[in-house]
């Protein structure tokens, strides 16, 4: 299938999502995305960050698609033709939608855990405006802690329902889901509870913003002063493949490695890329040469 | 936002044991499932949940929604997440009857504000309240379908239509003195209203 | 005389009844379809009346029926949409109440022609008792052998059922009431699939208003070639009217498409005028989402042509001097009213109803009622007008569902058509609630 995305063309399979193919282009041409998780199932299409302008539908029907359409959930058809950065119009939409993901963020980076690697604040400063137009009170929730690991900052949530889906399609206990409706939604367990599980700690790692944190690292360290290692633990229940990010000689935060063309495997069905709760807390504080442990490389560069 | 309406809530799993639908409410749920094709129970959700607020005390309690959820064979935060989306669920205790005065446009243009503000002096509460006795709640609601009989307010499974003061005195003595409101689980074809 | 179909036997004593209804001629369309017509000949009927969808969208109903996919093997099914939360619109509770039979034989006959084993009605929660005037029209169509198996001894079987929902405008979305219908949150699905192709529990489904499939009985008993004769142009047959405000006479009527909105606000066979002899000043003429318009533009097109109560006429002008017919929600204000406020009520209403699963109307919503309530507490300035306007323009177009659209038209219009009288509130802070209540009693 022949698709064309401000202006340079390729080919893909059927099935393709115009996101995945603007990837493959390459990252002037991909869209921003905040809710868009490419390992899970559904997900996408709430955020609007990613949305372009198919000016061509398809050679079938040539006609232009009236709307913008979310690219992460759009599968290519053949002969498409999609304006991203080339439409002023798609820019101009793009810049409304991050300024309604920020009019209830509280800006509260310089004290937040996800500075650095948060996703929203790399869309506001590439996408946004300059300065909020909205002067009335941000929307404001109790910091509350989902189990002994977790915790759960609700005014920064954009809603991207990642770690619900996370939670979903890994585990088979979810716990915690979306309560409530309209701006009044939040992410929530509703009764006391704890996400209990040997896998509940990756809805940490997929959640792009700070709302979810790892409350053993909470407020430990900046991430820019910390060394990313990736390394590797034999597991019988997960990938083992996890990110030991280091203070000096010291492991002070495990998550899971991003490991490039890393595949959802159906060998370890969905849980290739996940890590279970034994190594985040268990290679806390672990001198580096622990037995059983593998180092991909001496270091890596930091996203 | 305030605490009262977001976080968590607590649960009692000791109340939880002496939650049991009355067999006829069993019987009804029963029924309500077999609407639906084998495997997608989980469709009967929202009407067993009128059942079932109907059924304990007008309002849905963390305990409550944990039996809805044993009884469909889902998991309890699906139940929350349904029942939280849902305006007609009450996720806090409510008075026996909850006067829910329509208040968008067609209402608006009928006076629904003057009605809201004469309930108000009337019981002496203001909007989201209840009466110290536990009788009634005031609340606002959006666009009930009846804009073409404004003003009207919803009580139970009743609408009281083309409000007037001197009507809404009466509405208010009949439940003070009737003590609850028409239950969705009351009504039949004879007695609709 | 005007032509009613669906509420021609509404004076009839006791026709909530299957007996008083049949004696009427109803059921005629089921015998006639059942006997005498294939399925793809019912949907061909459909098509030539021309019939359009009458939740909001005005979709050609035949063709609707012509996308559904109909692979082997796979149950279809239809969906009645009774969830009718569009301010100023309470047609279908109307009809429902009354005639729910009308409802029934409608579904039958809508079923047969999709094939569909199963349909449901999907009412909103709050018309609970009208469920049970539904249900009881069900137990009695079954008594009689309307529904159930081998259906008048055709070899059609069908069972429908009601549900109810529990409050959530977003419901009437029609991806977002199968949700409900299957047991979720009512949040709209991303499309594709669409629900031809994969609705209730993914399997392919019709969703049609009320109605929509009350007009299939007449359409059917009277051939579609006839009803396409009914109306005007591509607006064929009759269509509900749900009017409120500030008339003498609100109510739902049954027009011919086509009646001039003159003689519908002021006949005495409709509306009756504006209430205490005042004047008009705006009309909201499809339910809460369309652009209200200004009495000057609602009575007359822009270029001095009568407006008629059609798909084509409203929308004439586009959304610069025309509106939509939409779910013929008709809500009339006169002289004394304000347009700023009116809005308000419609801007809070999108504000509690969006589902918050997309960032623009979810945050958008909100965002657009704060700023309209500065203009009646006295704190806005001129510039919220056109702060106001780009809020709007960055909603629409720009959500999954139209939930967006919906809450973004009736603040552009507002500010197109009345926008002196946002910055008259901007600049004298004068905005004074008046006693609608009082107002409108009666002189004696
Ligand atoms: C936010 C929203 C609310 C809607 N509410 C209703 C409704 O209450 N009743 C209805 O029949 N259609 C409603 N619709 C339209 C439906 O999505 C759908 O178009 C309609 O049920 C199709 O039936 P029809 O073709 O018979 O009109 C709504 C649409 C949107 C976007
Ligand atoms: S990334 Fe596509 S909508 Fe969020």
């Amino acid at each position: 299938m022949k698709v064309t995305i401000d202006g340079i063309s390729l080919d893909v399979p059927q099935g393709t999502t115009i996101l995945q193919a603007a990837r493959m282009i390459g990252p002037e041409v991909a869209p921003p995305t905040m809710c868009y998780y490419s390992k899970l199932k559904t997900s996408g299409g709430y955020c609007r960050t990613c949305i372009v302008k198919v000016t061509k539908g398809s050679n079938q029907n040539p006609n232009p698609i009236p709307k913008p359409v979310a690219s992460c959930r759009t599968e290519v058809l053949d002969g498409m033709e999609v304006q991203n950065v080339t439409s002023s119009e798609v820019l101009e939409a793009r810049k409304g939608v991050v300024e309604f993901l920020l009019i209830n963020h509280p800006l509260d980076c310089p004290v937040c855990d996800q500075a650095g690697e948060c996703h929203l604040q790399d869309l506001g400063y590439g996408h946004g405006a300059a300065s909020s137009r909205y002067e009335f009170k941000r929307r404001e929730y109790e910091m509350i802690d989902i189990g002994p690991h977790i915790k759960l900052h609700m005014n920064r949530c954009i809603l991207c329902y990642r770690c619900v889906k996370t939670a979903e399609q890994i585990t088979n206990g979810r716990v915690h889901g979306v309560m409530h409706r309209g701006d009044a939604a939040e992410i929530s367990t509703y009764i006391e509870q704890a996400l209990e599980n040997d896998f509940s700690g990756n809805v940490i790692d997929v959640c792009p913003v700070g709302a979810l944190t790892d409350k053993t690292y909470r407020f430990k360290q900046r991430v820019w002063f910390t060394k990313p290692m990736d390394a590797h633990r034999n597991c019988k229940t997960c990938s083992g493949q996890v990110r030991l990010w280091l203070k000096g000689e010291q492991v002070v935060r495990v998550t899971r490695a991003k490991m490039p063309g890393m595949k959802w495997s159906p060998l370890f069905a969905i849980h290739a890329d996940l890590i279970i709760k034994k190594h985040r807390i268990g290679l806390l504080k672990v001198p580096l040469k622990f037995n059983g442990i593998r180092l991909y490389h001496k270091t890596i560069t930091s996203t | 936002m305030s605490a009262e309406v977001h976080g968590t809530q607590k649960f009692d799993a000791t109340k939880r044991t002496q939650i049991v639908f009355s067999a006829s409410a069993m019987a009804l749920v029963q029924k309500l499932i077999s609407n639906y094709p084998k495997g997608k129970e989980k469709s009967a959700l929202i009407p067993v949940l009128h059942i079932a607020q109907a059924e304990f005390g007008g309002w849905l309690s963390p305990e409550v929604m944990d039996y809805v959820a044993s009884v469909l064979q889902i998991k309890p935060v699906e139940v929350f997440e349904v029942a939280s989306f849902y305006t007609m669920f009450h996720l806090k205790p409510v008075g026996k009857c909850v006067l829910e005065v329509c208040q968008t446009s067609s209402c608006w243009l009928n006076g629904a504000e003057d009605i809201v503000h004469y309930i108000e002096k009337k019981l002496g509460i203001k909007v989201g309240e209840t009466t110290p006795d536990g009788m009634f709640t005031l609340k606002v609601a959006e666009c009930l379908g009846s804009c073409g009989t404004a003003p009207m307010l919803q009580c139970g499974a009743s609408y009281h239509e083309n409000l007037t003061y001197t009507k809404v005195d009466q509405i208010l003595e009949q439940y003070a003195s009737e003590g609850r409101p028409r239950y969705y689980t009351d009504l039949d074809y004879t007695n609709t209203l | 005389m005007a032509t009613t179909l669906l509420l021609k036997h509404i004076a009839v004593p006791g026709i909530k009844s299957l007996d008083v209804y049949r004696n009427m001629g109803g059921y005629a369309s089921v015998e006639k379809a059942l006997r005498t017509l294939t399925p793809n000949q019912v949907t061909e009927e459909v098509k030539k009346s021309g019939l359009r969808g009458r939740g909001g969208a005005g979709f050609p109903t035949g063709m609707k029926w012509g996308f559904l996919a109909k692979p082997e093997g796979v149950p279809r099914y239809l969906v009645c949409n009774a969830d009718e939360s569009e301010p100023g619109t309470f047609k279908d509770r109307y009809l429902m109440e009354h005639i729910p039979h009308a409802l029934i034989e409608g579904m039958i006959t809508s079923s047969y022609a999709l094939g569909a084993r199963k349909s449901y009605i999907y009412i909103r929660g709050e018309y609970f008792y009208v469920s049970r005037i539904l249900q009881h029209a069900i137990d009695e169509a079954y008594a009689a052998g309307w529904l159930g198996e081998n259906i008048l001894g055709s070899g059609f079987s069908h069972d429908c059922y009601v549900q109810v929902g529990a409050g959530a405008y977003i419901c009437g979305e029609e991806t977002a009431l199968l949700e409900s219908l299957e047991g979720k949150r009512g949040n709209p699905r991303i499309k594709p699939p669409f629900p031809a192709v994969a609705g209730l529990w993914g399997c392919p489904t019709v969703v049609n208003n009320v109605e929509t499939i009350a007009a299939v009985c007449p359409i059917i008993t009277m051939g579609g070639e006839a009803y396409s004769k009914i109306g005007i142009g591509k607006s064929t047959g009759t269509k509900l009217i749900s009017a409120s405000g500030h008339i003498n006479k609100p109510g739902v009527y049954e027009i011919e498409l086509g009646l001039p909105v003159e003689e519908f606000i002021f006949s005495d066979a409709y509306c009756g005028g504006i209430r205490n002899g005042r004047k008009l000043k705006a009309v909201v003429a499809g339910g809460s989402s369309v652009p209200i318009l200004p009495a000057e533009l609602i009575l007359k097109t822009a270029q001095g042509e009568p407006r008629l109560m059609s798909y084509e006429s409203l929308a004439e002008g586009g959304f610069q001097t025309g509106t939509m017919l939409g779910s013929g929600g008709f809500i009339v204000m006169d002289d004394q009213t304000s347009i700023v406020k009116n809005l308000l009520t419609f801007a809070r209403f999108y504000h509690h109803e969006s589902c918050g699963q997309c960032s623009p109307c979810r945050e958008g919503t909100g965002w657009m009622e704060k700023l309209i309530s500065k203009f009646l507490s006295g704190t806005a300035h001129e510039s919220d007008v056109d702060l106001l306007w780009d809020i709007q323009s960055k909603i629409e177009g720009k959500t999954i569902c139209p939930l967006g659209e919906a809450a973004a038209w009736p603040v552009a219009a507002a500010i197109r058509h009345f926008k002196s009288e946002f910055l008259e509130l901007a600049r004298n802070k004068s905005y004074v609630e008046i006693n609608h209540y009082k107002r409108l009693q009666p002189v004696s």
